[in-house]
């Protein structure tokens, strides 16, 4: 869809893992977690590089990516077939 | 370790209070300070920068100040960190303001 999206609606993601220094916009939560591409919301500045004064670029592809709620925590005592939806960044996500 | 703003899952935290209050005219001047600041065609300051600075905020002084009270840390953050003021002219102002009774 956006130039340069490596990923496509329906595409499986895992989430990179770690907790590397720096502003970051990938909850702890989600990190390491698999889920599924369900749109690409477009190119935005790198808010990791802008919280430090940088230019945000080049655009980073933005995912709405969907989780399902008993893979995300341990012990989710709600219906199995409860979803996860998180804004994650390109260079956040590789192929599961 | 996980960052003390980064709360998706954070044991015992309880309910979000989501009752509004009144602002304050202090938080109403906060907010229109960074609006300001972060305007497109003045962009002394990013929301990004905001954030950031807020989230390196000592953890127990994110716990216990107030919403504005971290808008207003990340501004003076930001401001001594660009050079546009320095820590002694804010405390000495501070100090000033604070000898008036204000």
């Amino acid at each position: 869809m956006e130039i340069g999206a490596r990923f496509k609606p329906g595409d499986r993601v895992r989430v990179r893992s770690g907790n590397p220094p720096g502003h970051i916009r990938t909850p702890a939560y989600i990190r390491g977690k698999t889920g599924r591409v369900e749109a690409v919301q477009g190119l935005f500045r790198n808010p990791e590089s802008l919280a430090f004064g940088g230019e945000g670029l080049p655009r980073q592809p933005l995912y709405f990516v969907g989780f399902n709620q008993s893979e995300v925590w341990g012990r989710y005592d709600g219906s199995p077939l409860d979803t996860l939806r998180v804004d994650i960044y390109e260079h956040w996500l590789e192929p599961a | 370790m996980r960052a003390v703003h980064d709360r998706g899952g954070w044991p015992g935290a309880g309910p979000i209070d989501r009752s509004e209050h009144h602002l304050e005219d202090w938080e109403r001047r906060t907010d229109a300070m960074v609006q300001l600041l972060a305007s497109p065609d003045k962009r002394v300051i990013r929301v990004d920068e905001m954030r950031r600075a807020i989230e390196s905020l000592p953890p127990e002084q994110y716990e216990s100040f107030p919403y504005y009270g971290k808008w207003l840390s990340g501004i003076e953050i930001l401001m001594v960190e660009k050079k546009i003021l320095t820590r002694e002219e804010i405390d000495r102002k501070v100090a000033e303001l604070e000898k008036c009774g204000r």
